[in-house]
């Protein structure tokens, strides 16, 4: 252990039951180990929300809970300039304790023994951190938000609510009705990841199939006519490259 | 309390109020009939008339016989095996009696009543036949089906996750943990018990009720539910564990992939013969937890059939924001 400072812990767990008994767990380990528990959140979105003033060292992280998942709320933990190391909970989940197992991420089954959790507790301060390419195998589906670092906050985009990304120099253009945001993906990775949900209208241009209202013949700057993406709620009209008319040929035929 | 048709290894009559088996005779007779007509002649015209000729006295026999062994159905099938056989024969043997001296005064030429016995003896031997060898043949797969509904039924993430709100609450409100382990001791003593036996329908309700109070212990007030049971038969019978693993989904599907609160709806009521259940639950079409589901509701389909056979069926319906299952089963008490 490190100095004399607490273990500062966070706990995140859906079911009120759940915390309250890693909350009695806790108190139980701090008999040997200094800590302290830094908050409480019952969802991903409250515990982001919670975690800059928390400013815990370890997150007790449940993998089954609402809108989303353990897994991918350690995801965007990633993004935050000092992230907490990551101790997964889980009732039982097949494919997700598999997988811990080859990539060695730390994990506790409910019920959790006193025992084991405070091992993991002991070491927490040691573990090397999560890596994102390890989560992103864990949880191969797509995410439910894309998230960015916002002063020292981490902010969520619900991916329906994304009209189109773009990618320009080494960041992508996040689109939304309300605003835009910057991330540092990779637009090939964002496209492979949200396939079915979102269409390339050109090199650089992805966009969501349910923010497509329309489309329309204009004619460029070279005085060529090309085709252009009418959006849901933007002004904005994005060109479609000569490479992808067919999209337009075969959205035409859902758009009636 | 009622029992499936076919015990583990015994012989046993059919149940002849059962729409399936009355069908199963129907065509194997009919078919019987048509093979019998064909072995004579197989032109179309020549054949149409005997079937006609063999129909006069095959069908008034075959529909007497049904309507008898209806009625006597349940007293038959108290007796043993052998016996009820015996009277069967009897019961066959007498009614072509009966139809053949009936048709004389409008037949002209009926032929030797030896040759309806014989018939007759035949098609009951073969019938009686073909239903000891279902029987048999059904009871190894209900087995399977008892094994593969307790694998389903019985998910971990809930097991798990029920003993661990047990465990939050033994320190705090010992009480409400003594309560929660009972409600949990006997929702695992119908899990694990030879589930062949049909149940009074009260019983089910008052299971899934025990299922319900533990996942509350989680939920708290995510998880509302509304049963609607006035018009619900006390005396009606059910395979057990029809409704329970239903609830179990729609908590699985319904409520826990949301924070807010969702409502299970539970409608159970009488029409005339008939029972008929209904669950709703809250929907949400991005969850991918599907395979437990098909599972659960094949094993539930599968049960059905094996009690009712065509008289049940289940059906389901999924609208944008809601899921909603039904099951008609017949009104069955305790007699049968």
């Amino acid at each position: 252990m490190t100095g004399g400072s607490p273990l500062r812990v966070m706990i995140v767990d859906d079911e009120p039951p759940a915390r309250s008994r890693i909350r009695d767990l806790l108190s139980d380990c701090a008999l040997k180990l200094p800590l302290e528990i830094a908050g409480e959140a019952a969802t991903g979105r409250h515990a982001l929300n919670v975690l800059p003033a928390c400013d815990p060292e370890v997150v007790l992280l449940d993998i089954r809970m609402p809108e989303m998942d353990g897994l991918e709320l350690a995801q965007h933990l990633l993004k935050l300039d000092r992230p907490p190391a990551v101790i997964f909970t889980t009732a039982y989940d097949v494919y997700a304790l598999k997988a811990f197992e080859v990539h060695a991420v730390d994990y506790l089954l409910k019920p959790i023994r006193l025992g084991r959790l405070f091992d993991a507790l002991s070491r927490a301060r040691e573990v090397t951190p999560l890596r994102l390419d390890v989560l992103r195998a864990l949880k191969p589906g797509p995410r439910t938000h894309l998230s960015i670092n916002e002063r020292g906050r981490i902010l969520l985009i619900p991916v329906p609510e994304i009209l189109y990304l773009k990618a320009e120099l080494k960041y992508v253009t996040t689109r939304t009705v309300q605003r835009e945001f910057l991330l540092e993906e990779s637009l090939t990775n964002l496209e492979q990841e949200f396939l079915g949900d979102f269409v390339r209208i050109h090199r650089n241009c992805l966009v969501a199939k349910s923010a497509i209202r329309g489309f329309e013949r204009v004619t460029g700057v070279d005085g060529e006519s090309q085709w252009v993406v009418l959006l849901n709620g933007l002004q904005e009209k994005l060109i479609v490259s000569r490479r992808q008319q067919e999209i337009v040929r075969e959205f035409g035929k859902h758009l009636k | 309390m009622g029992s499936i048709n076919q015990n583990a290894n015994a012989s046993a009559l059919p149940n002849f109020r059962n729409l399936g088996i009355l069908l199963r005779i129907l065509v194997i007779v009919d078919g019987i009939c048509l093979a019998a007509a064909l072995f004579k002649t197989s032109e179309a015209l020549p054949l149409m008339e005997e079937l006609v000729d063999l129909s006069a006295t095959v069908q008034p026999t075959l529909l007497a016989s049904l309507l008898v062994l209806a009625a006597i159905n349940n007293w038959l099938r108290r007796l043993a095996y052998r016996p009820a056989i015996a009277l069967v024969v009897a019961i066959e043997l007498a009614l072509v009696t009966a139809v053949y001296f009936l048709g004389r005064s409008v037949f002209d030429n009926p032929g030797a009543l030896e040759r309806y016995w014989i018939f007759t003896l035949l098609i009951t031997g073969v019938l009686i036949g073909y239903f000891d060898l279902r029987g048999r043949a059904l009871s190894p797969a209900l087995t399977e089906a008892r094994l593969q509904a307790l694998q389903a039924r019985i998910r971990p993430h809930f097991l798990f996750n029920s003993i661990n709100a047990v465990l939050s609450l033994i320190r705090k409100n010992p009480a409400q943990a003594e309560h929660a382990l009972e409600d949990m001791a006997d929702l695992f003593r119908v899990l694990m018990a030879d589930n062949r036996e049909l149940t009074l329908i009260p019983r089910e309700v008052e299971l899934c009720r025990q299922y319900l109070a533990l996942e509350q212990l989680r939920l708290g007030e995510r998880l509302q539910v509304t049963w609607d049971i006035s018009e619900m038969p006390a005396d009606a019978l059910i395979p057990p564990l029809v409704l329970q693993p239903l609830l179990e989904n729609a908590v699985y599907h319904g409520i826990e992939p949301t924070s807010v609160s969702g409502a299970i709806i539970i409608r159970i009521s009488r029409d005339r013969n008939e029972i008929h259940i209904m669950l709703r639950n809250p929907y949400h079409p991005d969850d991918n937890h599907h395979a437990g589901n098909r599972m659960a509701l094949s094993n539930i389909r599968e049960r059905l059939a094996l009690h009712f056979d065509v008289e049940a069926s289940i059906k389901t319906e999924a609208t944008e924001n809601s899921y909603e299952v039904r099951i008609v089963i017949p009104y069955l008490t305790g007699d049968v």
